[in-house]
């Protein structure tokens, strides 16, 4: 653990934890709404925002980029709604026609354009490029002490702590709105709490956490990390502060234990290459949920219909 | 009375030329789901202190009226004041009570969660949930008899149980008015004694209660007025008055077979 895995191993890391973290608070909300498809949707529609976003401004920088995945998620929340209004359709088939369509929509216009001289293509898209956001300027653990090396960090990793702090943030400010109206939107409304907004913010906060991962970590990481870690959670315990509590374990340990597998698993198996990263990642937390569906201790609802009374 | 006079002054609202005191009166309520009304120019007003049964078919617009009255959905037309101020001054009075069915149990928390969830109002957003907290919502699952299984997860619990959990919840709130929607659907026999035992120790302490109701046969019983909705409102008084035969008859449009009518306690017309 010397200068080698600060430079090439620590950044990618972080990013992974952070972005799986900043998806997976959400992701409780969601999977508890029954709405954890829209973590998917959005991760799809970003595709189509970043290729309008190349197309306009004619460059991969990371600000148009991130503009244009925002205003994809926003138009595919407004289409979503818009389709289960007018058209009477359940939320799950209105995701899934809206997701499908605008994916479908950005790979023709990616063919269609000249992206041959720049690095934009459907892999990276889903896969992202984990393992290339190494800080080459340290030279070990002191470098994080030294301004001249900080200064030197991978954009993504300032950009995905940002957002993975304020979601943090937002879940623990808005603890009590969510609890309340994701249980019971009936009685919420009834104390007065402005439920619409309440689910509005939390799909937003979804929104931009995952725009923020994608953009570090590839849409597979964000559409894994939104339902695996929670769902396993669930399984864990009955109290859904230590559900969240659990989710959070769940995404670091798929983050770090998904990372080292797979720059390393393969060598272990005599292979010579490493294999995706962030495959890898997203596989750990489908290997957690699959544990947790076999093992978890709440797995089952024992009791239901027990005698009345007391 | 005074402070709520002054509150339904304050609302800005053209103040009709008595006030409506009553614990919740609605005034040409409609509301609508699609093409059709689910409830047509309704008015209605609760009495105080009174035990208040709403009854009519399926589809009549019983639990629309409810949740329309306090803003759980939007109506079209109409005026809904609770205790003479319009209902967002009035949200610490009033304590809804949903139907069971219409949340899901699997949620992660338990019987006590549920019913500190009562204390929102007082505790806010990020107010501390302190050990005088947990002590009011115990004491609250006490008078239900469901003391006993506070930390138990919500879906563990039987129908039965779960309608006491929560009204739990709903006494946790200490309101004045307490609307509650089907609380003895699908619930067994000592769990509707246990909410009625509730309910009428409310009433005696000054409160008013209205309950979505569907078992005519105990509506006599358990109530002292009661409201005849069928989309529109068919007819309002106390029990001893109202629920007659030609009331029933108006309010079914004739769907009660007649043997059945003749079973219940009626009013003589």
């Amino acid at each position: 653990m010397g200068a080698e895995f600060v430079q090439f191993s620590l950044t990618p890391i972080l990013i992974g934890v952070l972005a799986s973290v900043a998806c997976a608070l959400p992701g409780n909300f969601l999977v508890l709404r029954r709405q954890a498809l829209i973590g998917d949707a959005i991760s799809h529609v970003v595709l189509p925002g970043i290729v309008v976003a190349f197309l306009v401004t004619g460059t991969v920088a990371a600000m148009p980029m991130l503009i244009g995945a925002a205003g994809a998620a926003i138009l595919a929340v407004i289409l979503i709604e818009a389709i289960k209004r007018l058209g009477r359709i359940e939320p799950g088939a209105a995701m899934g026609v809206v997701f499908t369509a605008l994916f479908a929509a950005g790979v023709l216009l990616l063919e269609q354009s000249d992206t041959s001289n720049v690095h934009l293509d459907v892999e990276h898209a889903l896969m992202g490029n984990l393992e290339s956001l190494v800080w080459l300027r340290a030279e070990g653990w002191h470098s994080l002490l030294d301004p001249v090396a900080l200064a030197a960090l991978p954009d993504e990793l300032g950009r995905i702590a940002v957002v993975c702090a304020v979601v943090v943030a937002l879940t623990a400010l808005f603890w009590r709105w969510l609890k309340i109206s994701t249980f019971d939107e009936g009685f919420a409304r009834g104390l007065g709490l402005p439920t619409g907004a309440i689910g509005l913010g939390l799909v937003i906060a979804a929104a931009v956490a995952a725009v923020a991962a994608f953009d570090a970590v590839g849409s597979i990481i964000v559409i894994a990390m939104f339902i695996c870690p929670p769902a396993a959670a669930r399984l864990m315990t009955n109290r859904l502060e230590a559900q969240v509590a659990w989710s959070v374990l769940f995404a670091v340990l798929s983050a770090v234990l998904g990372y080292v597998f797979a720059g390393y698993g393969p060598l272990w198996f005599g292979a010579e290459n490493a294999v995706s990263a962030a495959g890898m990642v997203a596989t750990v937390s489908g290997a957690i949920l699959a544990l947790a569906c076999l093992f978890g201790p709440h797995r089952r609802r024992e009791g239901v219909g027990a005698v009345p009374g007391t | 009375m005074s402070p709520d006079l002054t509150l339904a002054a304050q609302s800005g609202q053209p103040a009709p030329a008595a006030p409506d005191l009553a614990p919740l009166a609605v005034r040409g309520l409609t509301v609508s789901y699609g093409e059709t009304p689910a409830v047509f120019s309704v008015d209605a007003s609760f009495a105080a202190g009174a035990m208040t049964a709403i009854v009519g078919p399926n589809g009549a617009g019983k639990s629309t009226l409810l949740k329309a009255a306090l803003g759980v959905i939007p109506r079209l037309s109409g005026e809904v004041t609770i205790f003479g101020a319009p209902i967002d001054a009035a949200r610490d009075r009033i304590a809804y009570v949903p139907q069971r069915a219409s949340v899901d149990w699997d949620f992660p928390t338990t019987a006590i969660g549920v019913v500190l969830m009562g204390l929102y109002r007082k505790v806010g957003l990020i107010g501390r949930l302190t050990g005088a907290h947990r002590a009011t919502a115990l004491a609250c699952l006490d008078r239900v008899g469901m003391a006993g299984f506070a930390e138990r997860q919500i879906g563990q619990l039987s129908g039965g149980q779960q309608q006491r959990v929560f009204l739990a919840r709903a006494l946790a709130q200490e309101a004045d008015l307490y609307l509650l929607d089907e609380p003895f659907a699908g619930v067994d026999a000592a769990t509707e004694k246990a909410i009625i035992d509730v309910l009428k120790h409310l009433r005696d302490e000054g409160k008013s209660v209205a309950c979505v109701h569907h078992d005519l046969a105990t509506v006599r019983d358990y109530f002292d007025r009661v409201l005849f909705l069928n989309v529109r409102r068919v007819a309002e008084g106390p029990v001893e008055t109202t629920f007659t035969a030609e009331n029933l008859n108006a309010a079914y449009g004739g769907r009660l077979a007649a043997t059945h009518i003749d079973e219940l306690q009626l009013a003589s017309a």
